[in-house]
Parts: C-alpha cells; structure tokens; sequence
C-alpha cells in the first residue's frame, strides 16, 4: 500500500469520527454513528498495519488479538452502575500509551533534524509525556475513587496549592535542561512529577465534582493523542486528538456550568467556603411511610421523578423503572428530570434509565422541565439532594448559592427518598426537606420503591 | 369556664352564637356550654341537637345570663341585656364601638369585659375569626340570589329552541370579601361580571374570579389601613361616577357593597344612574346598614322605582341564611375562644399583649380600650416597587451593545490569536505549521460537533471518544517494529492497551445506545 493510499484511508477515517460523534445528536443516529466510529477505527488501523511504515509481524497481531478480546470481556462484563470507572479506566490506558510513545521516540529520534525542528520535536515529546502522564495517573485515581477502593472525600494536604506550582516549576525546568540535551533522565524525572501531579490532583477533588474531573481527563487523553500526533508527524492522530480534546473540554465546561463553578475552582479540589452564615430554616423534617406516597400517586395525574447518585448506589434504578411502568399503565404522566451532574459521569442517570427500560423520550433535562414543576402533582426525588435544594436560589451566602436546580418545591407534593438525615455532598442543609410540601420517605431506595411497588398494582 | 349563647333578642335575627357541632370544639377547650331554649331554633338546630352535643338547655335567657362567666352572642347587645352584664362577664359579639359609643360605655360601667367580633385586626393569622369577612362571604352570595331572585331573565346566556337569551351583565362595586363572593356567585351562574373598586391592587383577585376590572387611569391609591378601603379625593369620585354613569344603562344588576370602616356608605349609584337602567334591572345595596351605596336605598326594604328598577336595601342577609351563617360564626367564635384558653383548660387568659385579642378586646377591667392601637403586621404587603419596565429602544440599545462588546472581545482574541500564530511561524518549520493547521481545524469542527450532542448521551459519546482515542494504536504500530527491544516492548504494550480501549469503547457504547428506547 502506498503512502498515497494510507493518506486517503486516514482522511475517509477522519471524516468518519466526525460523523461519529455528529451522529450522537439524537438516540436514533446515534446508534447508526457508532457503526462509523467502527468502520473509521478499522480503516484507519488496517491502512497502518497494511501501509509502508509497518511491518507486520506476530506480536503485533497477537497484541491486537489479545486486546480485542480483554475490551469484548470488559465491555461485556461492565454494569452500568460501573460505567463511571470503565471509563476513567480507558482514559489512564491512553495515557500511558502516550507516555510510553513519547519515550520510545526519545529513543529513536528521527534523523536529520537540526535547529527549530528539533527544538519543536523534542517539546512536542516533553508535552506528550507529560499530558501522558498526568491523565494516566489521575485517571486510575478517579478509577479507584469511582470503585470505592479510594475514599471519595477530598483529599486536602496543607499547602496543596505550593505543592502542585512547585511541581509544574520543576517540570518547567526539566524541559529546559532537556531541551539542553541534559540526557534522557530528564524526561523520565518529568514523567515521574507528572504521575504526582495526576494523584494528588484528583486525589484533591470530592466525589460529585467527578464528572468534571472525568471529562476533563477524557480531554486530556485527546490532547496527549493530538501531542504524539505531532510527534509522529501523523495527521489522523492530530484530528483525532482534537475531536476528542474539544469534546472533553465541552463536557467539562458542562458540567462546571451546571454547578456554577469555574473550572479552576473544581480543579483545584476542596469545595468553596460559605461567604456568610447560612440562613436560617424553619420548619421540621416529616417522615412519611409507603402508604401514604402510593396514596398520593394513585391520586397524582402528572409525576415527575428525580434521580440521583443514590439512586445508582442503590441499584435501583429497576424499581424505578417498574414503578414508571405501572403509573404509566394507569394513564399517569411520568417524566423524569435528570440535573446535568446527577450521578458521577456526564448523562449517567440517562444510560442507568436507559438500561432499566425506562423509554428515553420521557426523560427530560432541567431547562425542558424545570418550568413544569409547578403544575406537577407529585414529585419524588430519588437519591439527588444537592441539585434540587433550594438554598442555591433563595441563600446568597450559600456554597451553591447561584448553582441551576431543579424546582421541586414548586410541585404541589415532594418525596424524598433518602437514607437518613444527612447533607449531600456540599454538606450543605437542604431546605426542601422543611419545606411544608415534602415528605421524608427515609430508607435505602431500592428497599423503599419495592415496598412502594407493593402497594401500587 | 361556662360559656353560653342566649337566643338573639333583636327582631328578626334567626342567627345563633354557639352550634351543637362548635359546642362540642368548645368542650375540648376545657368549657362547659349552655344554650337558651329555642335559640337555635330559627337556624334549624333544635335544643335536641344541643343536648346530643352535650349542651345545657337552659330555659330562660336571665338564667342563661347569670349561668356563665362568658356569653356569646351575634348581634350587639340590647340595653336590657347590658344590664345582665356583671362585674368580670366576658361578652363576645358584633358591637360595632365606634358607632355604639354610648352601649360602650354602659357595658364599662357594668365592668364587664368586651371582645367586639367586628374589631378583629385583619391579618393572616386572626383570619379563622374574622367573622366580619365570613359574614361578607355569605352576604356577597345572598345577594346575588337575591337580585337574580327580583330579575326576570335568566344570568346565563342560552340558544334554546324558543330563541336567544342574552347573559346578564352584573356590576359589582367594592371588591372586598362581600364583593368578591358576590363575583363569584354572579360569575358561576353563567353572567357576565364587571367589578369596580378603588384599590388597585385588588384587580388581579378580580380577574383571577373570573370577572372583568374596571380600570380608571387614575394616580391615586385607594388603599388605606388594615386592607380597607380609605376615602377618595373629590377629582377621583368624579371619575368614578363618569365611569359607573357609562355603565348604568348597559348593566342589568348591580350590586354595591362599598364601606369604609367608621363612615356612612359613600354614595356611588346615583339617581340619575339607576334612571338610566333598563326597566326589569335590580340593584343590590349591601351597604344600606350605614345609609346605602345607592341614593334610592330604602334600609331593610325593596322598592321599586318609576322605571322598574327593584332596589333591595335588606340588611340581614346573613340571617336570611341563618343555618350557614350560625355554623361560620360560631366557629369564629370558637377559634377567638382557642386564641383567649391558651393552656386549653377551661380559663379564660385575656393577654392584652396579643395583637389580636388586644385589637378585638372593647372594654376591659373597667376601661374604654377602644380604639386599639394600629395592629403592628401590614394586613397585605405593599408591593415592591418595581424597575421601570425598560422600553424596546433600550433594549434593543443593550442588544446592540452586548453584541459590539461580545464583537470586540472576538475581535481581540482572534487579533491575539492571530499574533502567536505569527510568531510560531515565524521560527517553526513549515512541516509543523502544516500539522497545526490540521490541528485547529479539528478543534473548531470538534467544538461545533460536540455542542450539538443530546446531554442524555454524555456517557456513550465519553465511551465512543475512548474509543477513538485509542487512535494512538497508530504510534505504537510505527514503533514495534524497532530493533530496540525495550522500544519493540513498550510498544507492544502500547498496541495492547490502546487496542483494549479501542474495542472496549466501542463495544460498551455499542451496548449502551441500543439500550435507548423510545415509549
């Protein structure tokens, strides 16, 4: 195969990807797009292994055997519960494949470069590494976070600020003396502050800020991709890298948005202090039992449920479904609001629902739903607590003062299905739970909505 | 405590203070009721009721009276019966102080205790005593039966078989509580509802019953203390009158219930108004106690004038509904009753410091205590004054500069951007720029795309940009072919992980898009 050729299949690659995602636009195209994604990867590497550059031999294929079959297991395998960490697993892979890349080209510098090309060659394997390293770490972080196996609280070391500029300091300047040709150490040195510098910054951020800090390293795996494209001076790589890079970097913006956070703020890690004492709630908490909640649905015409992370925790997302069903069964109308950061992953709360059955055109986002709320009979809220409290709205001195929720408390009735009397993440009170029109409907969810199912036929 | 209702000694008063059904709400408070013979009689409760309900049937009003610490009645007391008053009775009932100055006096020189049921401040929490407005309530509707009692048309509009009946066009003035239940009534049974009243901000409670506000473009607010009306300047009434004068010969029924506490009725319907209605039209005056809304008001009569035009001047609408209205009131009375027993034992503790018992008290321990001082709550919160609604020009004044502000800062960064490309090219070599070139393209085709895609799809396209990422399979497999072997092993891990993600992502997006499914 030519060099003419694999430039041709890496373009009808490029245009795929693009399609690919383009296609995600709606649930239907979406599942035609992923087919291009598909062809575009297959084209891609088979004009590789098949192009003058390569030669192929057994270890790659059994490589790329072995791999295929471990992705069909793992892919198979994974609950949807899991997603968060799969994700966040693949991301650390493509770092490290960055870094191992970066460090094999050290290696083999290509020859007959002098003066800017390679000053501008050996950045470009600094970058790599670096970005490389920094995703391949901070992804198995936020793996471990994810899992569980790593306490999900932020991790705030005093100092933490100076510790991470004093890092990037010293990167800085172990890219100066390699640029000098101070030897290969200094680029292992880097790879090794940079695998810190990934740790202790998401090590530093608490759990639901995790769907920044996945998008963002979801953005960083593109950015090292687009870095060894460079690199190898491959374009396809380049394209690649930037679609995916731009895509994380929206999803972050995304999210940021939907916690009215800066980014900076959420990478920094920790939570913002109040500005003032928070106001003051009146009213008590009212505990309510299954009875009552099937009582106040069988009388509800319109229903709109609101999940969350606890949700997930406690895998109940089929009960969930089923309950839709039955209420639907009765001519009800139920919709389900999703919060952008409800859950751990962008749009988790979507996938969990999609996998319970529940039909995706009645599950609606904030902004579609938020001006039904008042006209709703019935509200339940499942596991979420920081995304529908009202103190973002009605406190200025509040964390999440400003933070878009849904307006629950607005509907004639509100459920709230919770463990116990906690706070949610922000550790913020949640003045819903006094208002006149919530009930408490304490206990684990999947436990309560069963016993909820009971009593509704 | 006992606590007991005499039959209502004012002539056709068919109302009673006490029910069998508060009597037995009273009880619980801790006092022991008592009720003269037959004075429930005339509001269909039976002294059968009363004895079910564990009441004391007593036969005489003088034993009644010398029976109980407290005594409940509707209508202000009679001279006769101020004279039952003893030293330490309370008495609850409509007294009207500001009227009935000399009675007042009297019931302080018996040093008997007064809690006037029309002085209860009007403010959200003395509402559930507030029997003014459970009287007005039933005095707005009684009149609409009334007036459509006296017309000879129907108030809903019909096509039958026999022909076209026209809608009655009702005018309500006054949209207090009376006013508002008399839209309603009006309103329900199918007429057409105009209301006029001088406070402003009543206009949306008249609109959300349904009827149509008669707005008079006129600066002046109407509003005065405790949710009551105040009276208006001369140039306001003048206006008033044109539009009502406008209005005179469209209407069919017109019913006034105008009052501003402490006053005679201001006169609204004029002569030459009700002159200029249709014949057959009725006119309702709800104000005829206090000299009547309407010039030709007759108090406690229906006339009729030369034109046929009925005015009804009754004043005891509520009596005329005794055995709804006994059942409201009584329970007025049973609330102000929880509010003076707070230790619910039977005592009567008369805390002079309570807003509400202080403004309703009219005489206590021997003492004038009327009028009160002002209640301290605003009865409906002044609206917040708002921001000037911004004209479009002004508007679109700030479109325009929000669109040369956000122009620039484009400009600016595009100019920024525009410089450090310049300076890259200025050293890189023209390889790198080609590659750059590629690279900014796929950024701005990456930010278009991506804003396009659904939020409910965030973890497929988060999987499906695993996927693609693992595209750096590609530098891998330029590199396991070195004769490196630590280059060759690296590498191979490379082409291992990255094919993982590769298939990994694409089989788990695979999974999870094919779980969308429409209802």
């Amino acid at each position: 195969m030519s060099t003419g050729i694999v430039t041709a299949a890496y373009i009808a690659a490029s245009v795929l990807f693009i399609l690919s995602l383009g296609g995600l636009s709606n649930q239907e195209s979406a599942k035609r797009a992923v087919w291009y994604g598909i062809v575009g990867m297959a084209i891609a590497v088979l004009a590789t292994v098949f192009g003058p550059l390569v030669e192929l031999s057994t270890i790659l294929v059994v490589m790329i055997a072995v791999g295929a079959v471990i992705g069909i297991v793992v892919a198979q395998r994974v609950e949807m519960t899991g997603m968060p960490q799969l994700v966040a697993a693949l991301h650390s892979f493509v770092g490290l494949a960055a870094v191992f890349i970066g460090i094999n080209s050290d290696f083999n510098p290509p020859a007959g470069m002098i003066g800017a090309e390679l000053i501008i060659h050996e950045v470009e394997i600094f970058l790599g590494v670096f970005i490389g390293a920094i995703t391949f770490t901070g992804s198995i972080i936020a793996y471990g976070k994810l899992a569980g196996s790593i306490n999900g609280k932020a991790l705030t070391l005093p100092g933490r600020h100076l510790f991470n500029a004093a890092m990037v300091i010293a990167c800085i300047v172990l890219g100066a003396m390699y640029m000098n040709h101070a030897g290969p150490w200094t680029l292992y040195a880097m790879a090794a502050i940079a695998f810190i510098i990934g740790i202790h910054m998401v090590m530093a951020i608490g759990g639901a800020d995790m769907p920044v800090v996945v998008s963002m390293l979801n953005s960083y795996s593109g950015w090292a991709a687009a870095a060894t494209g460079f690199l190898l001076g491959n374009d396809l790589l380049i394209v690649t890298g930037a679609l995916v890079g731009s895509s994380g970097a929206i999803l972050s913006y995304i999210m940021c948005k939907a916690m009215n956070r800066s980014f900076i703020s959420v990478i920094l890690g920790g939570f913002g202090g109040s500005k003032g004492p928070a106001m003051e709630i009146d009213g008590e908490m009212i505990a309510t039992d299954a009875d009552s909640v099937a009582a106040a649905l069988d009388d509800a015409d319109s229903v709109v449920i609101v999940p969350g992370y606890g949700m997930a925790v406690a895998q109940a997302q089929s009960s969930v479904s089923e309950l839709t069903r039955r209420l639907r069964a009765k001519g009800k109308n139920v919709r389900f609001a999703i919060h952008p950061v409800a859950g751990r992953l962008p749009g988790h709360m979507n996938v969990l629902l999609a996998e319970a059955k529940v039909p995706y055109d009645i599950v609606l986002e904030m902004d579609e739903i938020n001006e039904d709320l008042p006209d709703t009979d019935v509200v339940m809220v499942i596991g979420s607590n920081d995304i529908v409290n009202p103190a973002a709205q009605e406190d200025p001195n509040s964390p999440i003062a400003g933070m878009p929720v849904l307006e629950v408390w607005k509907a004639k009735q509100v459920f709230v299905s919770k463990r116990g009397q906690g706070t949610g993440y922000s550790g913020v009170e949640n003045p819903l739970f006094f208002k006149e029109n919530t009930r408490m409907f304490y206990g684990d969810a999947k436990a309560s909505l069963d016993g909820l199912l009971q009593k509704i036929s | 405590m006992k606590i007991g209702a005499p039959k209502e000694t004012f002539k056709g008063e068919d109302r009673v203070a006490i029910t069998p059904q508060s009597a037995l709400a009273l009880q619980k408070l801790g006092y022991e009721c008592l009720i003269e013979a037959g004075a429930g009689a005339a509001a269909r409760f039976s002294d059968e009721d009363y004895k079910e309900a564990g009441v004391e049937v007593v036969k005489t009003a003088a034993a009644l009276w010398k029976a109980v610490e407290v005594v409940a009645k509707v209508r202000p007391p009679s001279d006769a019966e101020v004279k039952k008053l003893r030293k330490g009775q309370t008495l609850i009932s409509f007294f009207y102080p500001a009227q009935n100055e000399a009675l007042l006096n009297k019931v302080k020189d018996r040093d008997a205790n007064l809690i006037a049921m029309d002085m209860v401040p009007r403010i959200s929490r003395a509402q559930k005593m507030d029997a003014l407005s459970s009287m007005a309530n039933i005095a707005g509707y009684r009149a609409v039966i009334e007036a459509s009692n006296n017309f000879g048309r129907f108030f809903t509009g019909q096509i039958t078989a026999a022909g076209k009946v026209p809608p009655a066009k009702v005018l309500v003035i006054g949209a207090g509580v009376a006013g508002l239940a008399a839209i309603g009534a009006a309103q329900s049974m199918g007429a057409i509802v105009r209301a006029f009243d001088v406070r402003p901000e009543v206009a949306e409670q008249i609109e959300s019953m349904g009827a149509e506000f008669l707005f008079l473009d006129f600066k002046e607010s109407g509003s005065g203390d405790g949710g009551y009306a105040a009276p208006s300047s001369p140039e306001f009434r003048e206006k008033q009158l044109a539009c009502f004068r406008e209005q005179a010969p469209d209407v069919d029924i017109v019913i006034t219930t105008a009052l501003i506490p402490g006053r005679d009725a201001p006169k609204l319907w004029l002569e030459d108004m009700v002159a200029a209605m249709k014949p057959g039209s009725v006119v309702v005056d709800l104000a005829a106690e206090r000299g009547g809304n309407c010039d030709l008001t007759v108090m406690d009569q229906k006339v009729e004038t030369k034109n046929g035009v009925t005015v009804v001047g009754y004043t005891d609408f509520p009596s005329r509904m005794a055995a709804q209205s006994s059942t409201l009131y009584s329970t007025n009375i049973r609330h102000m009753m929880d509010d003076l027993t707070p230790e619910k034992d039977g005592q009567i503790v008369h805390n002079m410091d309570d807003d509400v018992i202080r403004g309703a008290t009219a005489t206590f321990d021997g003492a004038v205590t009327f009028p009160p001082p002002s209640p301290k709550i605003q009865a409906i919160a002044k609206a917040a004054p708002k921001a000037p609604e911004k004209t479009p020009e002004e508007v679109a004044a700030e479109e325009m500069a929000a669109m040369k502000k956000a122009g620039r800062s484009q400009t600016l960064t595009l100019i920024a951007g525009g410089l450090m490309m310049a300076f890259i090219g200025a050293f890189a070599p023209a390889s790198f720029m080609q590659h750059f070139i590629v690279f900014a393209l796929s950024c701005f085709v990456g930010f278009q795309v991506i804003w396009n895609v659904s939020h409910a799809l965030h973890t497929p396209l988060m999987a499906v940009t695993n996927a693609i990422s693992g595209i750096i399979i590609l530098g891998a497999l330029l590199q396991i072919g070195s004769s490196s072997t630590i280059v060759m092993v690296l590498a191979a891990i490379s082409v291992l992980i990255a094919s993982i993600n590769i298939v990994g992502g694409f089989m788990v997006t695979r999974r999870m898009l094919a779980m969308f499914q429409k209802s």
